[in-house]
């Protein structure tokens, strides 16, 4: 954009009416509300809309263009801002009101300069709602953007907690599955299970789907490659802790699990204990210690 | 033309895969096997693949063949060391080698041979009573 001198009448009024400008501001701010929330202090609001003041003062001096190199400092200090709004748990209106509620107090400080021609104030306050448009549609999107990371690091987060591998015995592994099993999370499964196998040198690996809310043909499906992989790998599977609810929708919908299961924990691990030839004996009473 | 060695080993053939399967190879291996289970009389193929990092449909398809071929000639196969990458992309490839049985590494591989020689042994004892 074309430096024009209109602009001027904005850094004019900027480097003039600067503090006028920030105490109609944080009045303002703080007449709507965004103290009330109680997550910012007054001293910190304070100083966040100087810091906006001073940075956009020198900006505007050659243009009004948010995407100009000008604007740099003011566009990083906006994404700090909201992104660390975005952990604190403001709301994305709360955040986009800060920048936007900056318009009236410009408004009235541009239009009430004294001598300043009418068109040229029309031009400036254009240019205002512009640039403060700008500024505040870029508070959004980081603030967005952040919340999207934050939500992308909770799924991977979840995806490997939700994953564990337990070593019930010698040669006897535990795969408790928990959650929703779509392809990405058979994958992790998959690979966490198989490097277990050969870690711990696993005969048997017992697959506990207890807390997989619904099986549906993908999700047998999914389960059947897993234990395919784990059979070439030579260990043999067994599934464990299939709901009643879920065997019933499982027979409906024709799936079939062509592998042996067993209905709780238990039953599979003794089982597996007596595929590598061991078994649980009660204690005799007499050969109990002591007590 | 480079082949796979096999090693006799008692009434059971070892085959250790150490070098990248080519097709030519593989079938070589195929013809060279079946002649051997026959000539050595072998009860029990081992096929150790855990130097394989890439098993490709073919290579999955001839170890089938080879599993099948043995089972009529009363020779049981057992492949051995797959790595997990590899289970999963013949898994993925469809492959789930049913015939085939399989063991972590060549001491299970070789224990399941052993058992079911002693099995049939003693099915055959039962037999001729």
């Amino acid at each position: 954009m074309i430096a024009r001198p209109q602009s001027n009448l904005l850094a004019a009024t900027l480097a003039e009416q600067g503090t006028t400008i920030l105490s109609v501001w944080s009045d303002r701010l703080k007449k709507s509300g965004a103290l009330a929330s109680g997550r910012i202090r007054e001293a910190e609001l304070q100083t966040q809309c100087r810091t906006v003041l001073d940075l956009l003062t020198p900006a505007v001096k050659d243009g009004v263009d948010a995407a100009q190199p000008a604007f740099a400092p003011l566009r990083d200090f906006l994404a700090d801002l909201s992104r660390s709004r975005a952990v604190q748990g403001f709301t994305p209106s709360e955040t986009a009101t800060f920048v936007f509620s900056l318009k009236q107090p410009l408004f009235e400080a541009v239009s009430g300069t004294k001598g300043a021609d009418p068109t040229d104030v029309m031009r400036t306050t254009w240019d205002v709602t512009q640039l403060v448009d700008a500024l505040g549609l870029q508070t959004i999107e980081t603030f967005q953007k952040s919340r999207e990371e934050t939500i992308i690091r909770q799924q991977r987060e979840i995806a490997e907690l939700s994953t564990p591998v337990v070593k019930l015995w010698d040669g006897v592994l535990a795969l408790p599955l928990i959650g929703t099993l779509d392809s990405q999370r058979t994958q992790v499964v998959m690979e966490n299970l198989l490097e277990s196998i050969v870690s711990e040198s696993a005969e048997i690996a017992i697959i506990d789907i207890t807390g997989v809310p619904t099986v549906d043909t993908l999700t047998a499906q999914h389960l059947l490659k897993t234990v395919s992989a784990a059979r070439l790998m030579g260990a043999d599977c067994i599934i464990s802790g299939i709901r009643p609810q879920i065997a019933q929708t499982m027979v409906h919908l024709g799936v079939e699990l062509n592998v042996v299961s067993k209905a709780t924990l238990a039953d599979a691990f003794a089982l597996a204990l007596k595929r590598v030839g061991r078994t649980v004996v009660a204690v005799k009473a007499r050969e109990l210690p002591a007590s | 033309m480079d082949r796979i060695p096999i090693l006799k080993l008692g009434s059971a053939l070892l085959v250790t895969i150490q070098v990248d399967m080519h097709d030519r190879l593989a079938t070589a291996l195929q013809e060279d096997l079946t002649e051997k289970i026959v000539s050595a009389r072998a009860k029990g193929v081992l096929i150790d693949i855990s130097a394989l990092e890439i098993v490709d449909s073919f290579i999955g398809r001839m170890l089938d063949h080879i599993a099948a071929i043995s089972r009529m000639l009363d020779a049981e196969t057992v492949v051995v060391g797959m790595r997990p990458a590899v289970a999963i992309t013949l898994v993925e490839l469809g492959l789930s080698l049913s015939g085939v049985k399989t063991a972590l590494n060549v001491e299970r591989g070789m224990d399941l041979i052993r058992r079911r020689l002693i099995e049939t042994e003693a099915a055959d004892g039962a037999g001729d009573e």
